[in-house]
């Protein structure tokens, strides 16, 4: 399958040139060197091929082999990808360790998916059905709680002629024959895709259901709706990886995808080892038996970083044909960014701003343009929602990634250095984030909280606005300057910084809030501010209001409260009702 | 350092270019990527280099040394057939290193038959235990509020003139396995220091020696030196060579091994110097594009894995240019290790030492390694209360600033005089203070006493009614 088709001529880093055959296919996967290393063609010119190397070249010489295999860089899909970790070309890091030791070597080629492990499958259709691409034909149970569903490749259609009874099968064992045109096709549970050809879909649905991710300041103050796109850009140390793996831990989707792009390896050992011992709040088992992590750190190779990011928004849209809601994290798209400038100064591109390729803006659309809520080839419905990571220099918005990012994204978090240095995280700046999605989300809370959560949310961040004006106004003159009117609303603002946006990832009460203990919260505190501000009103000094027990309840509340203890709100409003209509009853007259 | 394990291979005579340190050679065949060579100038002097590009025909090479004394026709380039490597035994400890790994303290070469590959290769990250134990620095604002851990990679960002020499030499000094508050001290395990100095002067590596020297522990480290007089382009090296060295000590004879590297910024610039005259596209201040993944394949060699119970924990020193944070070498190299400890100017004038500015601070790690079975249960929220209260101090110094302590509320004066005698007593100490972790959480309790307890909301009530001390009497 694989013939030599030229001769290495030239090498710098993962970039080699080779001459050879006039048949090579753009973007085809070759073998590189004696060794056989995986590469992937970039660039064509005469005979002359430019190949970029996913493993180190040092010690590869000229008048090497190059071979060709006729694919493109594909990844397998089926049955067992949940739970595996990968490095940015899908090589299982498990099974490299087991055969290489604690040190990641060159020329390591082992299955994706286990072809030993034997899966319990049901059918789904019968010999005589019709099925188009992306037909369920059957299915087996991935883990305990998860259907994985056996697809027909999207490019195929025809009649079933033989399917397998329900038994347990390999991925590579037949489970049913369909006949294509003339031809008859043996299917497996195995099908491969390549990476940088989006999986087709029927038609893409509207997203107005949000993506509840337990984060406060996400889901009440800046939603992500499912299938959308949001970015989180940071400087280093805001907090953005602590972000990305609390959503990764809560967010209510079937299936996570996790992408360690260029990051560190001790941040994929965390996932790794705490993620098989936390239990997912909806299904009670484990969050690793939902989770794929591909797993390409700074340290391995560029060129497969490049790929880390294909790879894994494929495994994504796959689940997502069998109609599952997946959410992916990519951390981060800026290293994704400067691999392809690595690759582009190699090739001596020309380059656009801060010598990233001119490309670059169009690599950010492809990639943020495969989420999305779906109607799916066999009629299911799914979403895949993409969270990217941004990593500017120096925590500048204005760099290209970023701002980029910004065009094809329609939710941004922005993360702030002067929150996180105070420690208030999620460092994420109220003032600075957007999401787009708020009006078409509004409808859900409505119907599914039964709460006008978009008005009690639009008046805290006018109260966050206004303290953000009155802040400026206190620097120059101090607080006592201001009316107590004002000062309600700085008071307030505080319960609303300290009691709701803040939240402790580490804390078991507090790392997840439901929805229902979110805007009761929320309820609250707003509560609070209107009757506090009827009282100042009728000439109560602020510090009355300082000095209420209930203050402190309330900005404790998200770590006392649990999720189940809704009730316990309702005591906390008794206790304003009782400490505030004491002080009303004494200003009233 | 000795003829590595390489056969003679190829000679070419002649060049056909020289540039800077940059050497291509024409009329060789069959050179690998990234090989070693050996080039010899018309007078018989060898140095060495390596192979950056190799074409039909042509190869371009990187002299160590640089070009200086070089001719088109005299110089002579033999190609070693393999990666550069270096031998690793622990009878390097105790050693002194140029910066490619020759002995230079007048001893031998050291004895052994394992050499290993100065590139290294990277941990497969299912390979790695996630750091957990906690280093003992004995240093308030470190073990308090930005906790060292073992396997972990925390820089000091500094600026000329402060003194991240003393405080990574005070690091080193007192390092010991973290414990319990209140458990009785345990008996020391293996350790190495494995120390890599690249450009800085004469005298800062003396005074690390001298340093090393008065703890007793010179017979542990290794030292590898490329200074500031030293040919620039051996400082690539000259890291890769000190964890090459580490990483043998850490995963083959199970050492708890520091590496101390300074200064990563003349790391940099002979790393810009290269780029530049290879002619590659620029991308920040003339640093390549591939800065990031450069420092990162040092950095990341940091950590543990399963096969073996020592670590290598690492403590880059870098000095930011002009006191800027958002320079690439600071900037990639914060979005690298896990956390920064970084030096303020301000506190130094002040007269504090450690001048450690607590607010941009960070270790990553901190929260999986301190709490309850490992420092004391109150320890995180004890720090977070902390950060919180001394970041509102910074905001009331900026209101007093404009309408006069005079004019500020009761609790706003509470706060001032918190800022104060935070730094005084909780960033300060002497250069030979050894801090316990008890005696670090005690300080930082008696400071936030000087608070009332309803602005201590980070911390629970229950830990308020054991640990306060103040006269605030609320409940």
């Amino acid at each position: 399958m694989s013939d030599q088709v030229g001769t290495i001529t030239w090498i710098s880093g993962p970039v080699v040139r080779a001459r050879g055959s006039r048949n090579v296919g753009m973007l085809e996967l070759v073998e590189v060197g004696t060794e056989r290393l995986v590469g992937e063609v970039i660039g064509l010119k005469g005979d002359q091929m430019t190949v970029q190397v996913y493993e180190e070249t040092a010690g590869m010489q000229t008048g090497a082999p190059v071979y060709g295999t006729g694919l493109p860089l594909s990844v397998e899909l089926g049955p067992g990808l949940i739970q595996s970790i990968y490095d940015g070309v899908q090589r299982p890091l498990p099974l490299i360790e087991a055969a290489m030791g604690s040190f990641i070597n060159r020329g390591a080629r082992f299955d994706p998916i286990s072809r030993e492990k034997k899966w319990k499958f049901s059918p789904r259709v019968k010999v005589g059905d019709e099925v188009k691409g992306g037909a369920i034909l059957g299915a087996v149970m991935e883990t305990d709680t998860l259907e994985h569903r056996i697809m027909l490749n999207p490019d195929d259609s025809g009649t079933v002629t033989w399917v397998a009874a329900a038994g347990e099968y390999t991925v590579t064992d037949a489970i049913a024959k369909v006949k294509v045109g003339k031809e008859e096709k043996s299917v497996s549970m195995l099908q491969r895709w390549p990476v940088r050809r989006a999986r087709p879909f029927t038609n893409r649905r509207g997203a107005n259901i949000p993506l509840i991710t337990g984060q406060r300041i996400l889901d009440t103050f800046f939603p992500v709706a499912k299938g959308g796109a949001a970015g989180i850009p940071g400087p280093f140390g805001s907090g953005k990886t602590v972000t990305q793996h609390s959503i990764a831990k809560w967010a209510d989707a079937e299936v996570i995808v996790y992408i360690g792009c260029g990051e560190r390896g001790n941040e994929m050992t965390e996932v790794l080892q705490e993620f098989p011992h936390l239990v997912d709040p909806r299904t009670g088992r484990p969050l690793m038996e939902r989770t794929v992590l591909i797993a390409n750190t700074s340290n391995m190779p560029v060129a497969a970083r490049e790929a880390s990011i294909y790879t894994g928004i494929t495994i994504a849209e796959y689940y997502r044909d069998m109609g599952y809601h997946v959410a992916l994290m990519a951390d981060s798209t800026s290293r994704w960014a400067e691999a392809l400038r690595e690759v582009s100064g190699r090739l001596e591109e020309m380059p656009a701003e801060e010598g990233y390729p001119a490309y670059l803006a169009g690599r950010l659309a492809e990639f943020y343009e495969r989420a999305g809520y779906v109607d799916n080839l066999n009629g299911t419905q799914g979403s895949v929602s993409i969270v990217g990571a941004v990593s500017p220099p120096g925590g500048d918005f204005s760099e290209p990634v970023t701002q980029h990012t910004k065009r094809f994204i329609r939710c941004f978090w922005a993360l702030d250095k002067s929150l996180a240095s105070a420690r208030h995280f999620p460092a994420i700046n109220w003032l600075d984030s957007y999401s787009e999605y708020i009006d078409d989300v509004a409808a859900w809370w409505r119907e599914k909280v039964g709460k006008d959560w978009l008005t009690m949310r639009n008046r805290a961040m006018e109260l966050l606005s206004e303290e953000s004006r009155l802040s400026q106004i206190v620097k120059l003159v101090g607080p006592d300057a201001l009316p107590y009117t004002e000062r309600m609303v700085l008071e307030t603002t505080r319960l609303i910084r300290e009691g709701i946006l803040q939240q402790n990832a580490t804390e078991a009460v507090d790392a997840y809030s439901s929805v229902e203990k979110q805007i009761r919260l929320l309820e609250l505190v707003l509560y609070f501010h209107e009757r506090g501000m009827a009282i100042i009103k009728r000439g109560a000094p602020i510090n009355l209001i300082h000095d209420l027990p209930v203050v402190d309840t309330i900005i404790r509340a998200k770590s006392t409260v649990t999720n189940e203890e809704m009730h316990k709100f309702d005591d906390i409003q008794k206790q304003i009702d009782e400490q505030m209509g004491q002080l009303d009853a004494e200003y009233r007259s | 350092m000795s003829e590595v394990t390489v056969q003679g291979g190829q000679e070419v005579v002649g060049v056909g270019r020289i540039e800077g340190p940059i050497l291509v050679v024409e009329g060789a065949v069959n050179v690998s990527y990234d090989e070693v060579v050996e080039i010899q100038d018309s007078r018989g002097q060898i140095r060495r280099g390596r192979v950056l590009e190799v074409g039909e025909g042509f190869a371009v090479i990187q002299a160590f040394a640089g070009s200086t004394g070089l001719s088109i026709d005299g110089t002579r380039v033999r190609f070693l057939g393999n990666t550069l490597h270096i031998p690793v035994t622990e009878e390097m400890l105790g050693r002194i290193f140029d910066g490619l790994g020759n002995p230079i303290d007048g001893g031998p070469e050291p004895l052994t038959d394992h050499y290993a590959d100065v590139n290294g290769q990277p941990i497969n990250p299912t390979a790695r235990i996630y750091p957990r134990d906690y280093i003992q620095t004995g240093i308030s604002t470190i073990d308090g509020v930005n906790t060292l851990l073992r396997g972990q990679k925390l820089p000091l960002f500094s600026g000329a003139g402060m003194p991240h020499d003393q405080l990574a030499a005070q690091i080193v000094r007192q390092a010991t396995l973290g414990k319990v508050a209140g458990a009785p001290q345990t008996e020391g395990e293996e350790f190495a220091i494995v120390f890599a100095a690249m450009g800085v002067k004469n005298d800062v590596a003396d005074y690390f020696r001298r340093s090393f020297t008065e703890s007793g522990a010179l017979t542990r480290v290794a030292m590898f030196l490329n200074l500031a007089d030293d040919p620039p382009v051996e400082r690539i090296v000259t890291p890769r060579a000190a964890l090459t060295l580490a990483e043998y000590l850490a995963y083959e004879r199970e050492m708890h091994v520091l590496v101390v590297l300074t200064d990563m910024t003349n790391y940099g610039e002979a790393l810009r110097q290269i780029s530049n005259v290879r002619g590659e596209v620029p991308s920040r201040k003339g640093y390549p594009g591939y800065l990031y993944s450069d420092l990162a394949s040092m950095y990341e060699r940091t950590g543990r894995i399963r096969t073996s119970k020592g670590s290598i924990t690492q403590i880059p020193i870098l000095t930011m240019p002009n006191d800027d944070i958002t320079h690439p070498m600071p900037d990639l190299t914060g979005y690298i290790t896990e956390g920064q400890i970084v030096l303020g100017r301000e506190l130094n004038f002040a007269g504090i030492y450690p001048p450690v500015a607590v607010l941009p601070s960070l270790s990553r790690l901190m929260k999986d390694g301190i709490g309850k079975n490992r420092t004391r249960d109150d320890h995180p929220r004890w720090g977070a209360q902390l950060y919180a209260a001394y970041a509102k101090t910074q905001d009331v110094r900026a209101l007093a600033s404009v309408i006069g302590e005079e004019e500020l509320s009761e609790v706003d004066q509470k706060y001032l005089k918190f800022g104060r005698a935070f730094e005084r007593e909780f960033v300060n100490q002497s250069f030979t203070e050894n801090r316990t972790i008890e005696r670090t959480l005690e300080i930082g309790w008696k400071l936030l006493s000087m608070l009332p307890k309803k602005e201590l909301t980070r911390v629970t009530l229950d830990e308020i009614a054991q640990y306060y001390k103040g006269d605030d009497a609320s409940n």
